[in-house]
């Protein structure tokens, strides 16, 4: 839901990066943090394990400026991405206003993607949310490597409802932001139906 | 959150700042915004501090639901010099009550419940006035956003 504070002028939207496993959802939040200037972002948090297996979530707080007077806010979250961290993934969606599902392009992972789409579709279910209605983007991560699949077929197989959809290589930021701005246009073209 | 309600809130938090010797009062939704705060907050990452205490109430709540409880309406940390008291507010918002040993576990829990009440009432105003004037008087702002406004903001 989005956290609009009339008093205080602002209006504070959360997103959330969603995906298997180490498929790069941290990466593409710490490219974000890496490239934008102090004044705009905070501080990158990020709950992980030793081994940097993201356990409960990674958190940035991002500064976009101003709309018709109002300061916006985007707070990005990840999810953890193993499967069995599910109950933690679905507190996370509480609450969410656009959902980033970043997919790993290799061969090897393609079931593994299958299934977070599917289980991304269910958790925003049990929090009453629809995928469909979601302002929702798609990343096809990890296109630099030589065992990534065509992204027509990562295409068919896992676009939603046509979202947008975007090549990446989140190591080096290509398609990073445009992913980013893309969910966040609509989330705000969102509350203008409001 | 209107102007009004707005200032009534920041003014409750204020009193349960001094009344309970507390460095810090803090007000976060459920979803890890901050609503307002009030004390020493120099030095304090604001936004993080919401954002985590949302996690960690969301956190708990997950394990309450896992026994068979509804909630643990109170979280509490201790440090070797800051302590951290947490309570959930009519079950939609989270006070946070930031205290050294300047004051009290006893003291802190008795002032937050009176201002907890104090509060559930302020929402209750809130929540019924939203839903009186519903979204159709109260214009969006957002209302004659234009795809330049929403470009304008990734123009570096």
């Amino acid at each position: 839901m989005t956290f609009i504070n009339y008093a205080a002028r602002e209006i504070n939207c959360k997103i959330v990066y969603y995906g298997p496993g180490l498929c790069g959802k941290t990466t593409n939040l710490q490219w974000i943090y890496d490239k934008t200037n102090p004044q705009a972002k905070g501080k990158l948090i990020s709950l992980a394990t030793e081994t940097d297996r993201t356990l409960f979530f990674d958190f940035l707080p991002l500064d976009l400026g101003q709309v018709r007077g109002f300061k916006t806010r985007f707070h990005l979250y990840t999810v953890p991405g193993q499967v069995f961290y599910d109950a933690s993934r679905k507190l996370i969606l509480k609450g969410v206003d656009g959902v980033i599902f970043v997919a790993d392009s290799q061969e090897a992972r393609m079931e593994a993607n299958v299934e977070a789409r599917y289980n991304l579709e269910k958790n925003l279910k049990d929090q009453g949310y629809d995928l469909a209605a979601v302002p929702y983007a798609l990343q096809l991560n990890k296109r630099d490597l030589p065992t990534a699949i065509a992204a027509d077929e990562m295409y068919r197989q896992l676009n939603f409802k046509g979202e947008p959809t975007f090549e990446a290589v989140a190591m080096s930021g290509t398609g990073v932001f445009d992913t980013l701005k893309s969910v966040a246009k609509l989330v705000l073209q969102e509350l203008k139906k409001k | 959150m209107y102007e009004e309600e707005y200032q009534q809130i920041k003014e409750i938090l204020a009193r349960l700042q001094i009344d309970s010797n507390s460095k810090i009062v803090f007000l976060v939704d459920k979803n890890g915004q901050q609503i307002a705060a009030h004390g020493d907050m120099a030095g304090v990452d604001a936004t993080s501090l919401a954002s985590l205490t949302a996690g960690n109430v969301a956190a708990t709540d997950g394990l309450a639901k896992l026994i068979g409880e509804k909630e643990f309406s109170i979280l509490f940390h201790e440090g070797e010099r800051d302590n951290i008291h947490i309570s959930l507010v009519a079950q939609r918002v989270i006070l946070v009550v930031i205290f050294d040993e300047k004051s009290s576990l006893g003291l802190v829990r008795l002032r937050v419940k009176k201002a907890s009440q104090e509060l559930e009432k302020a929402f209750e105003i809130l929540v019924r006035k939203s839903e009186e004037t519903g979204s159709g008087r109260f214009e969006s702002p957002f209302a004659e956003i234009t795809d330049e406004d929403i470009d304008s903001l990734f123009s570096e």
